[in-house]
């Protein structure tokens, strides 16, 4: 396949940095330690939250962290995008033919975000352990597709945030608000949020659906229609079409700064 | 025949430059006021429902821990010791350091003076908005007034000083990015640990006791904690001008300390090529 050639190739670049390289992923790994930690002294200073226990949040933050991590690391492309609008470079991937979403996602694999994932896996162990589930198929299912749908939404907002630069050129630090933000927001079960922002990232940005309605399920609160809880992380993945449409609307009008 | 102030002194003339230059970014300035406005928001969110989920007494009372995260936003480019000047990251690197070398001045204090440029200019552009529009907020939500005029006077002078002293610790990231000549690790040592000991991650009175005793033998506390805490009455009185005190120590010992490294590492520097 030919992502997988991209993916080699990336590799090998950052082989050649290995001590860069080593830092980067350290630097990734300790900065989501810290935001955990954050969490932590919250839940030892106020016990719970909104009737959700520190292990059930955590969960909830490490399927975020880790979707968000594996975005970041594959579909990094899109996020450094507006640079090869603004360059011209966008052209020469027009030029070959093949697809234009899997070419600029091949473009960039960010390594050092393994140091992300590896903190957010951590912490799912720890919750796991806190939580002292029964695990069994469907729950662990359930679980897989969350990270599933998790990944898909962010990449669909990476996706949006780069078709938007087909059109203004210039990306636009407005959107961190649904990357980094919605990142944020959906670390903590979506109840604790006012109305609106809860049902903006359900039904237009589903967030709310690739974390707090499955996670009702996993510690159990769905009592009826359980397999509906179980599902919902597949609306992330269903985001993913509207945004790729949009992406395709953009190249069409694509009109070359040149250079 | 008029004298223009800048030819009297080079450090003010930078200044000025730096600080037009950074004013230029008006549009990035708005989205980034409206970003800082919607992460506030949302950080307030999350601590109501801590809040409101009980655990005894809140060792901040909540109007004063919204004051924390609305001036903690709109003053961000004041604390992120994360963003630093590329440009000269990179000078040092490349060794188009050897031109700023050459300069008839102390580089020291013209770093210095342009990477406070870099930080008074952002913040000139987003404090405003933020600030107005938080104060005119529902109550929960809302930024109150600080705590009178003793208040309002003890935050202008803290935060003109922590602004001082985030550009000396600032320094030590070139300082040690001459050595390694590599500017990820000293940033990245410098970065996490210093939002977190700032309180940028939680804020500083909502970490258990031992820890907040850990962080006041560090500078981080006195860049961001200390003025925000000032604003709201949090502290106040003679604890407040002790604490004040501790800040300008910081702020002399560093700038001294960074003064030294500072000539050591350029003396040592070695520029290849041409």
């Amino acid at each position: 396949m030919l992502y997988l050639k991209y993916l080699k190739m990336n590799l090998r670049s950052f082989l050649q940095y290995r001590l860069n390289t080593f830092l980067a992923v350290l630097a990734q790994f300790l900065s989501s330690a810290v935001a955990f930690a954050g969490v932590y002294l919250l839940f030892d200073r106020f016990g719970s939250l909104g009737g959700w226990s520190l292990g059930e949040v955590s969960l909830c933050f490490a399927v975020t962290l880790s979707a968000f991590a594996i975005t970041d690391c594959v579909a990094r492309g899109f996020d450094v995008f507006s640079g090869s609008v603004k360059s011209g470079d966008f052209d020469r991937i027009l030029l070959r033919p093949r697809g234009t979403v899997l070419q600029v996602m091949g473009s960039h694999f960010e390594l050092s975000r393994l140091g992300r994932l590896l903190e957010a896996l951590l912490v799912l162990v720890l919750a796991v352990r806190w939580l002292g589930l029964a695990w069994d198929f469907p729950k662990a299912l359930t679980l897989l597709l969350m990270l599933l749908g998790g990944a898909c939404t962010f990449t669909g907002i990476y996706i949006l945030g780069a078709a938007v630069c087909f059109f203004t050129v210039e990306g636009l630090e407005f959107l961190n608000i649904f990357t980094h933000g919605g990142r944020e927001l959906a670390s903590y079960p979506l109840t604790i949020f006012n109305r609106w922002l809860r049902r903006f990232f359900t039904f237009i940005v589903p967030f709310g659906c690739m974390n707090y309605l499955p996670l009702l399920y996993l510690t159990g609160r769905a009592e009826q229609h359980a397999a509906l809880y179980m599902l919902t992380p597949l609306l992330g993945v269903a985001f993913l079409f509207p945004c790729v449409l949009v992406w395709r609307m953009g190249v069409k009008r694509y009109l070359s700064t040149g250079n | 025949m008029r004298v223009s102030i800048s030819h009297l002194n080079p450090y003010l003339a930078l200044f000025r430059i730096r600080m037009i230059a950074g004013l230029q970014y008006r549009a990035a300035a708005w989205a980034g006021a409206a970003t800082q406005f919607f992460w506030g928001f949302m950080l307030l969110s999350i601590y109501l429902a801590f809040y409101r989920s009980g655990g005894g007494e809140p060792p901040m009372p909540w109007p004063q821990l919204a004051s924390y995260i609305w001036l903690q936003q709109a003053f961000l480019a004041l604390f992120g010791l994360w963003w630093q000047d590329n440009e000269l990251l990179s000078s040092i690197t490349n060794g188009h350091v050897a031109y700023e070398l050459c300069r008839p001045c102390d580089l020291y204090a013209f770093w210095s003076t342009r990477l406070l440029a870099m930080r008074l200019s952002n913040v000139a552009l987003r404090c405003l908005p933020i600030l107005t529009v938080t104060f005119f907020l529902p109550a929960t939500y809302r930024l109150s007034p600080p705590a009178g005029v003793a208040g309002l006077l003890l935050f202008l002078l803290s935060i003109t000083l922590a602004a001082l002293l985030n550009v000396a610790v600032s320094m030590f990231v070139y300082i040690l990015t001459f050595i390694t000549l590599s500017p990820v690790g000293s940033r990245l040592l410098i970065g996490v640990a210093s939002e977190f000991m700032m309180g940028s991650i939680i804020p500083i009175p909502l970490m258990p006791v031992w820890i907040q005793r850990l962080l006041n033998f560090f500078p981080f506390r006195y860049i961001s904690d200390l003025p925000l805490r000032l604003w709201s009455g949090n502290i106040y009185g003679r604890e407040a001008l002790f604490q004040i005190m501790v800040q300008l120590a910081w702020l002399a010992g560093l700038c001294v300390l960074g003064h030294v490294c500072f000539r050591r590492v350029c003396k040592r520097v070695v520029v290849q090529g041409g």
